[in-house]
């Protein structure tokens, strides 16, 4: 039930991470948080905790590197970099989500011109 | 392959997951600590600022959860965790961990071997041997049955024949191989020249035969020899090809060596030369056959072309036969030919082991059987006392797809433990059959049993079923568990109750019944074997002594043989003890066969087409009395009885009743192999091979009217062998020390030899059904002692009630005998069908044999009252005011 939802939110999740990794450069963990609520102007009403399993799978994926480093406040915190493998993933998961964006922009046009 | 990478990255992780543990912490916090300040910035309150970060970042520990989840690989950790706990509760029951295991480790063990017997004796028995999927035995037939092959016949089915690759020809023999002062019975085979091309078999040293080796009387003296003759006889000689190595009395020049693990097609035997086809004659005597269709000496192989069908070649060599029984019609009339599946090669140790092996295979699956009954039972023991943890663990929110898997890792565990166990168990067992073999010196057993993986995947899989499946019952119990119920109570049955004690009296029942099939099977195998000691074998037994000396191999001719044969004979009588000794060509129940001849009496009138052929045996002076073969009418082969005299013959009862109707035959002719004979005495029948050949016309001539030879030397004394051999050793070496006598053995050791096979297939059925019996006694022990444990109210009551400890003791006997009863009376009746199977194995005995029915009732009560005489007692001692209490 809540699968499907969450797909296509884990979907959204990494294509967002990424970009924010390939914009901003390593990034801790909150602050990617603050960054996708900062784009999404707070209408992602998404659990801010949630980013971090999505970072692991991402991680194990490959597409995201980590690292314990300094905040800015000095804290011990952990970094994380897109990798090579994560820009191209971004590069054919940007295009997809176009497309994809594109193909239901057309659907959802004619309905609304009949109407 | 990104997801190998996720996989080897998860598995990283679970490997340092305290670690990562603690940085997912510091990670989590740290966000917090952000989010915190972030919201101090916007200036709340402090707590406020708090409550608001938590709530933001959603239910903490369900993200940690999710979180662990990805890291590592939950499906794997939990197993690892059921597989400790499995171990902890199995290590927690030590005794029932050690019984499960034992039991199915009995079990398949048991199967294991008897399989890798039956692939490697029977399904795949020749080393190193290509195609032996495609082999198969070849013999000849005639009305009487089986017969040998003659060599002309043999090239007529190569040259006609399409459906085969290859048809190999091949004739036991043997020799005495003597190097310095060691002289040894050696094995050999005389094979066609073909033999090791048709088998795959490349030599590691020199050649193997050539097609013109095939040809020609004695005309081509070469031999391959075995690697284990080549690395023992002659020391790895690297140079050993064209040496010369005398063999039956002609130099033969060695051309090849074996490679190792090769032992020829003999089951049972390794073989360690072999000559090409010409030589047979100087291993077989008789002479030369190469050219003689009547003359049936060739054991055969044929190789069948790739998806041949046995039934399609049998049909196109049938059709061969008729043909040459047209062509040749005085030896080929009534003649054909017969495939065998190499399982059934009638002419080598295979169609020995059949029955044997048979009833092993069946006997081992009535083990696995008690044994997974038996598994089944003690699993169940422990279901039930294990009920109370279940309703717990269930009660305190347990999954009942958790549960189930943590029973079946137990089960699992247990099957695992106990096929390592089989697969060790039947390792060392494998070459036990070797043990089974009746052993004679210089005579390699070679039974290349490996283990057969098939088997024991197979027998493996049927205990971790039968494990599974009752390790579930504890889950299906649970199932059914109504919690509140079972927490309260945890009362005990009634001894002999129905309900959940029934499934465990059937499986008692079914190890009582199997274990009685057994113990059955076994009295009728030993009550087999006993009449076969006490058949009368027609001659004496005891205090008669067999050996033999190779004097063809050493090179002898004629007179040479007869010389020495007089000179060893008069020098054994001086021996103190020695009643008489005397030389014959072939021994009574040896490997060798005896000669046979056609024959013609005056007077009795053959049926068209017919031709008798007898076997008969040639003897030295006085051989029926040295023996012990009784003499009925005229007189005994005599001293006079040699080449310058009248021939004579001494024939037996059924040959006399067959021949001459009864009538008493001393003084008319007989006629055999076309010279006449005066028949001037009748012995009485015996048994000449085996004892279970039925009576048989039979007749002995004089050696030294025969063709020279006769090495087989019988000496009738009172003393032991042991006496005898030294003595004997002393004065053969002493007339010639090139030669050495054979093993000296009674008469009674030679029968018992042949005899073997039944001998070993009651030593492998006592074997099995003491395990049975064995678990069978387990079983029922587990059983009643587990009603005795539930049922302490009902006996606390009942003593209390009055009931006194002896009554308490039988009330419990008479359950555990009540249901042995049963299981036996299920056994009988299928025995009463089942041991009808063991056939041939059975000699004189019913299968229905009420003696052995009742020794295996007697044994079985026996077996029973013991397992069941432990819980009675403690039955009978029952305290009733603490069992009282304690419920």
């Amino acid at each position: 039930m809540g699968n499907e939802k969450s797909d296509v939110l884990h979907g959204s999740l990494a294509l967002m991470v990424l970009r924010t990794l390939d914009t901003l450069g390593p990034q801790h963990g909150w602050g990617i948080a603050r960054r996708i609520e900062q784009i999404s102007g707070d209408a992602l009403a998404l659990n801010q905790g949630t980013l971090y399993p999505a970072l692991l799978r991402m991680e194990q994926m490959g597409w995201i590197s980590s690292k314990w480093g300094a905040s800015d406040n000095n804290r011990r915190a952990r970094f994380y970099a897109i990798t090579r493998t994560g820009k191209k993933q971004l590069a054919t998961e940007a295009e997809n989500w176009e497309r994809v964006a594109e193909i239901l922009g057309r659907f959802l046009r004619p309905a609304a011109e009949s109407s | 392959m990104t997801w190998l990478r996720v996989f080897w990255r998860r598995l990283a992780a679970v490997r340092r997951a305290e670690d990562l543990e603690r940085d997912l912490d510091d990670e989590l916090d740290f966000h917090l600590q952000m989010e915190i300040a972030e919201n101090l910035r916007r200036g709340m309150h402090p707590d406020e600022a708090r409550l608001a970060a938590l709530g933001r970042f959603g239910g903490l520990s369900q993200i940690k959860e999710t979180y662990r989840e990805t890291r590592g690989l939950p499906m794997i950790q939990t197993c690892w965790q059921d597989i400790r706990y499995g171990f902890r509760m199995l290590g927690r029951n030590p005794g029932f961990s050690f019984l499960a295991i034992l039991c199915l480790t009995l079990g398949i063990g048991a199967i294991t071997s008897v399989g890798s017997w039956i692939e490697g004796i029977l399904l795949r028995p020749f080393p190193l041997v290509a195609h032996q999927d495609r082999m198969v035995a070849l013999t000849g037939t005639d009305a009487n049955g089986r017969t040998d092959v003659s060599w002309p016949d043999l090239q007529d089915l190569r040259r006609n024949a399409t459906l085969f690759d290859a048809f190999i020809a091949e004739h036991i023999g043997g020799t005495t191989l003597s190097i310095g002062d060691r002289a040894e019975r050696t094995l050999g085979s005389v094979v066609s020249a073909n033999y090791f091309d048709a088998l795959g078999i490349h030599p590691i040293l020199g050649r193997t035969f050539e097609p013109s080796e095939d040809t020609g009387h004695n005309a081509h003296p070469v031999a391959v020899i075995s690697y284990t003759a080549w690395k023992d006889r002659y020391k790895s000689d690297p140079a050993i090809v064209g040496k010369k190595q005398r063999l039956n009395g002609i130099q033969h020049t060695i051309v090849g060596v074996m490679p190792e693990g090769f032992f020829g097609t003999f089951v049972g035997y390794g073989f360690q030369f072999w000559v090409p086809a010409s030589m047979e004659d100087n291993f077989e005597g008789g002479g030369f056959k190469l050219e003689n269709r009547g003359a049936q000496w060739c054991e055969g192989f044929a190789l069948l072309k790739p998806r041949v069908a046995i039934e399609q070649a049998q049909a196109e060599l049938s059709a061969i036969a008729g043909r040459l029984a047209a062509d040749y019609p005085d030896t080929n009339r009534g003649r054909g030919f017969k495939l065998y599946p190499l399982w059934q090669t009638p002419f080598n140790g295979a169609g020995t082991m059949l029955p044997t092996l048979r009833i092993s295979l069946v006997v081992a699956c009535l083990v696995l059987l008690i044994a997974c009954a038996n598994v089944g039972n003690l699993l169940l023991v422990r279901a039930f006392s294990r009920r109370h943890e279940m309703t717990v663990r269930l009660s305190l929110g347990a999954g009942r797809v958790r549960l189930l898997r943590q029973l079946l890792t137990e089960g699992l565990i247990l099957s695992i433990a106990a096929a390592g166990g089989g697969l060790l168990l039947a390792y060392w067992c494998r070459n036990l059959i070797k043990l089974l073999f009746p052993v004679s010196p210089g005579v390699m057993v070679n039974l290349p049993a490996d283990m057969d993986l098939r088997v024991l995947a197979l027998s493996a899989g049927v205990c971790l079923i039968a494990t599974v499946l009752f390790a579930l019952v504890p889950a299906m119990q649970a199932g059914k568990i109504d919690l509140a119920a079972a927490m309260k109570s945890e009362s005990g049955g009634v001894v002999g109750g129905r309900g959940r004690t029934s499934v465990r009296s059937i499986l008692v029942l079914v190890q009582v019944s199997l274990s009685f099939l057994l113990l059955v099977g076994t009295g009728l195998l030993l009550k087999s074997l006993r009449a076969m000691q006490d058949t009368d074998v027609g001659f004496t037994t005891q205090g008669v002594l067999g050996t033999s000396v190779d004097m063809v191999s050493a090179g002898y001719d004629g007179p040479r043989i007869r010389n020495f044969q007089d000179q060893l004979l008069s020098r054994i009588e001086t021996f103190g003890g020695v009643e008489s000794a005397v030389w014959a060509r072939t021994a009574p129940f040896s490997y060798r066969s005896y000669p046979s001849a056609g024959i013609a009496v005056d007077g009795f009138v053959l049926q068209p087409g017919e031709q008798p052929v007898l076997e008969y045996n040639e003897v030295g002076p006085g051989y029926l009395a040295t023996v012990g073969i009784p003499l009925l009418s005229g007189r005994d082969i005599a001293i006079g009885d040699d080449e310058t005299a009248l021939p004579v013959a001494v024939v037996n009862e059924t040959m006399v009743r067959r021949f001459w109707r009864g009538e008493d035959p001393v003084g008319k002719r007989l006629q055999v192999k076309g010279r006449w004979l005066r028949v001037v005495g009748v012995a009485k029948d015996a048994k000449y091979a085996s004892l279970l050949e039925t009576a048989k016309p039979f007749f002995y001539t004089p050696l030294r009217q025969g063709p020279v030879g006769g090495q087989n030397l019988f000496i009738r004394t009172r003393l032991g062998a042991e006496k005898i051999v030294a003595a004997l050793a002393h004065e053969v070496k002493a007339i010639d020390s090139n030669l050495a006598p054979a093993e000296v053995i009674t008469m009674r050791d030679q029968v018992d030899r042949m005899s073997w096979s039944r001998r070993a297939a009651v030593d492998l059925l006592a074997i099995f059904c003491a395990i049975a019996l064995l678990l069978a006694g387990i079983g029922m022990y587990g059983v009643m002692s587990y009603a005795v444990s539930q049922s302490a109210r009902e006996l606390a009551l009942r003593m209390a009630l009055g009931a006194d400890a002896p009554q308490l003791l039988r009330m419990v006997i008479s359950h555990g005998m009540g249901l042995t009863l049963v299981g036996v009376v299920i056994g009988g009746t299928a025995g009463l069908v089942l041991t009808r199977l063991m056939g041939n194995l059975l000699y004189k005995v019913s299968p229905r044999d009420p003696e052995s029915f009742g020794v295996a009732f007697l044994v079985m009560m026996v077996a029973a009252l013991s397992a069941c005489l432990l819980p009675a007692w403690r039955a009978a001692r029952t305290d009733p005011m603490s069992a009282l209490r304690q419920s």
